[in-house]
């Protein structure tokens, strides 16, 4: 709350450095004879940049350290009066105090002590934030008076701002970077956790998952089985479903919107294909459970075919749905950057319509075809919720498609869903399935953009 | 009216070389939506000799050759009126299919336009299209004789599986000709073939055509008074979609008979 208060005196100062600024600039463009170097919201911004900045730099590292202190503060004040105290206990009363503090939940009856020392902490966070607000409005002020002399004509104002928001932006796509690499590091380190316990070898070519394990040495459990390829071979079926789904209609539809629609047809139905996209994958979800899985079971029946109420058909098929608008809108957009000429290339040498598709529409887009297939495929692979849903959890190794399967993603879930101990093998195992399919999608990837790439290349 | 001393010119002339002219348009009205952009042209091109249209920008020119192989069909709003007929067959209203008609109408472009595909297959494109060639071999031969013809041979012969696409400008417009030639038209036309090319691309090219002349009718767009008066026979002269003048190539640069005519070749507008 206090912290709000603070942050809109800044934020004020920051307008207020802004109006100034620019109005100096004013007042010197009216006087002086030469000049200004820049236009005149460029020193507002640099006023305002100079009042706003810094303050919140000081404010952001004065909140990040000050509780250390503060809990340094205390340590050392109870080392003072017991020696003998362990760094666990030490944490734990720590702890205590800032709840005290902060009225929370004790893990004790409160002493005398410990309320002293909660006084004498909740004095410490007051005096400091006093100090912080003190320090951060004084310096915005002076910041606000120095930068206002500081304006002249020759002042490169456009400059340094500019200079100041480039690194602002530089900053925000280190944040990205930075978040991709730690996440990907910290599945590398688990992983290599995993492989502590349980060999790579039988991770990557066995062939029974079965993930229970005993959570102690006295229990009965599963002994443990992390054969990771019948959930690959789930993936691969639902995914080789999908794709035979979505291929041919997205492909077809494309080359009926690129070339044989008309515009108003297709500035109607490309958007409206794209909604597909946008519906959440849950829905889809329970659309393949609890619509599409038991209409196959049952004309399954009728055919005298066992289809089991969960299988890889009914999730790969409403996936497959689920992916068309990735191909067929992709692929429209590079058919139809296929350049005209050629066309009439095709045209005037006496072919038909379906005879220019085929042999040079289509093969001059391939690339980007191949490439629109490849993205949309590892988003199937990648996908969950309508696995979890509607094709099951029973890891069998099998290539029916009437069967249940599941997938790496579904087991990633169930590994972490309900209360586990986070250093066992059954955890962990989350972490290299993660890791194996983020390598095999980044894969997908790289290939499919550099196939888009270097068709780009080609009409540019 | 001028146009009338030409058709008779024209007539008598080329009674000596062949009786009949191997396309005709009469009254050839072109419209895009409502604006009309050809107004009642009347056009005769003789055989196996080289005509080319000239005129400022703008004037119809490109949209008259359209005409001629029925490219315009291929643009939406594009409307044609008149007759046009091709050895004595109407293009339009005689049921003759568009496909076929291409197949004996070839069409050279201003841009240079080969497709993404060997050099080999580019040529090959037309004749396997249209099952002229029965076997490999024919294939070949078709596809040599062809480069051959556009002079391009000598250039491409060690990287026919190299994409036509990374020829240079002069060599992928010498591409397209042999592309149109492998399916042995009877009439091909170009729309400023040499616009994009440099002087020593430009020369092959004119040289290319007047070789082509014994075995094709063409019928060329070019903004080079030069280059029409250096490979053409016939010269036609379009202004704001009116068929102003045509005649003998020479007849027509040296005593031009429409005022409008003079201005244009004097340089005077345009
Ligand atoms: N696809 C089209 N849609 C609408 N109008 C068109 C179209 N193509 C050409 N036109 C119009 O028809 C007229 C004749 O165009 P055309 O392309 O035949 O001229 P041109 O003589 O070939 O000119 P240039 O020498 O610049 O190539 C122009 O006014 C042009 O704006
Ligand atoms: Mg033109």
């Amino acid at each position: 709350m206090e912290q709000l208060a603070l942050f809109f005196a800044l934020l004020f100062l920051t307008v207020l450095g802004f109006i100034l600024g620019k109005g100096r600039a004013v007042a010197l463009s009216g006087h002086s004879d030469q000049p200004l170097h820049s236009r005149l919201p460029y020193y507002g911004l640099y006023t305002a940049l100079w009042c706003g900045l810094p303050s919140l730099i000081i404010m952001a590292g004065w909140m990040i350290f000050e509780p250390q202190i503060a809990e340094m503060l205390v340590a050392s004040q109870l080392r003072d009066s017991n020696a003998s105290i362990t760094p666990d206990q030490l944490s734990l009363y720590i702890n205590d105090v800032v709840n005290l503090a902060s009225g929370g939940i004790l893990s004790r009856e409160p002493d005398a002590a410990l309320l002293s020392a909660a006084d004498n902490y909740s004095l410490f966070r007051q005096i400091s934030y006093f100090a912080m607000a003190v320090v951060a409005i004084a310096f915005s002020l002076l910041a606000l008076f120095t930068s206002l002399k500081k304006i002249n004509p020759a002042l490169r104002a456009r400059n340094q701002v500019e200079k100041v928001v480039s690194i602002i932006m530089m900053i925000s796509s280190l944040i990205a970077i930075l978040t991709t690499v730690g996440i990907v590091f910290s599945l590398i380190f688990e992983t290599l956790r995993f492989f502590d316990k349980v060999p790579f070898f039988d991770f990557l070519f066995g062939t029974h998952w079965s993930p229970q394990t005993a959570l102690r040495s006295d229990q009965v459990g599963g002994s443990g089985s992390f054969g990771a390829i019948p959930l690959f071979a789930g993936t691969m079926l639902i995914t080789f479903i999908c794709m035979v789904v979505a291929i041919p209609v997205g492909l077809l539809s494309a080359i009926y919107m690129s070339e044989y629609a008309g515009k108003k047809f297709r500035a109607f139905a490309k958007p409206v294909l794209e909604v597909l996209a946008g519906i959440p994958t849950v829905v889809y979800g329970f659309f393949a459970a609890l619509t599409v899985a038991p209409f196959f079971r049952e004309s399954g029946t009728l055919l005298g075919l066992s289809v089991s109420s969960e299988s890889a058909l009914a999730a790969g098929m409403v996936m497959g749905i689920m992916i068309i608008p990735f191909i067929s809108s992709l692929s429209d957009d590079v058919m139809n950057s296929v350049p005209q000429s050629l066309r009439d290339a095709s045209y005037a040498m006496g072919a038909t319509k379906s005879e220019t598709i085929t042999k040079v529409i289509i093969p001059a887009a391939l690339p980007g075809i191949v490439g629109a297939v490849l993205l949309a495929m590892s988003r199937a692979i990648g996908e969950t919720m309508i696995v979890v849903m509607a094709a099951g959890l029973a890891a069998n190794l099998t290539a029916n498609p009437l069967e249940a399967v599941t997938t790496v993603t579904v087991q990633i879930v169930t590994l972490l869903v309900g209360d586990q101990e986070f250093d066992s093998a059954k955890t962990l195992a989350a972490f290299a399935l993660g890791l194996l399919l983020f390598v095999v999608t980044l894969v997908m990837n790289v290939v499919a953009l550099r196939v888009v790439r270097k068709y780009r290349e080609k009409y540019d | 009216m001028s146009y009338a001393m030409d058709m008779q010119n024209y007539t008598t002339q080329s009674e000596t070389a062949t009786s009949e002219p191997k396309i005709m348009a009469r009254d050839v009205n072109v419209f895009y939506g409502p604006s009309q952009a050809l107004k009642s042209i009347q056009l005769d091109i003789g055989a196996n000799e080289v005509t080319s249209l000239i005129g400022p920008s703008g004037c119809g020119k490109s949209t008259f050759l359209r005409c001629l192989n029925r490219m315009n069909d291929v643009i939406e709003n594009c409307t044609v009126e008149g007759r046009i007929s091709l050895d004595g067959v109407d293009l339009y209203n005689s049921g003759l299919d568009p496909v076929l008609l291409r197949a004996r109408v070839g069409m050279v472009f201003q841009k240079p336009n080969p497709f993404p595909k060997s050099i080999f297959d580019n040529i090959a494109y037309g004749p396997r299209l249209h099952g002229t060639v029965s076997n490999k071999d024919e294939l070949d031969e078709r596809v040599e004789k062809s480069l051959r013809r556009a002079g391009l041979w000598d250039e491409v012969k060690d990287r026919l599986d190299k994409p036509g696409t990374g020829l240079s400008g002069g060599q992928q417009q010498r591409l397209c000709i042999a592309r149109a030639i492998a399916i042995n038209p009877e009439v091909i036309l170009m729309d400023e073939p040499c616009s994009a090319l440099d002087p020593i691309a430009t020369a092959k090219i004119e040289e290319l055509i007047d070789e082509l002349r014994e075995r094709f009718t063409i019928v060329i767009v070019t903004h080079s008074m030069q280059q029409a008066a250096r490979v053409s026979q016939k010269t036609a002269f379009f202004h704001l979609g009116e068929l102003v003048e045509v005649g003998e190539t020479d007849r027509l640069f040296t005593s031009p008979q429409d005022d409008r005519t003079q201005g244009y070749i004097t340089g005077r507008f345009g």
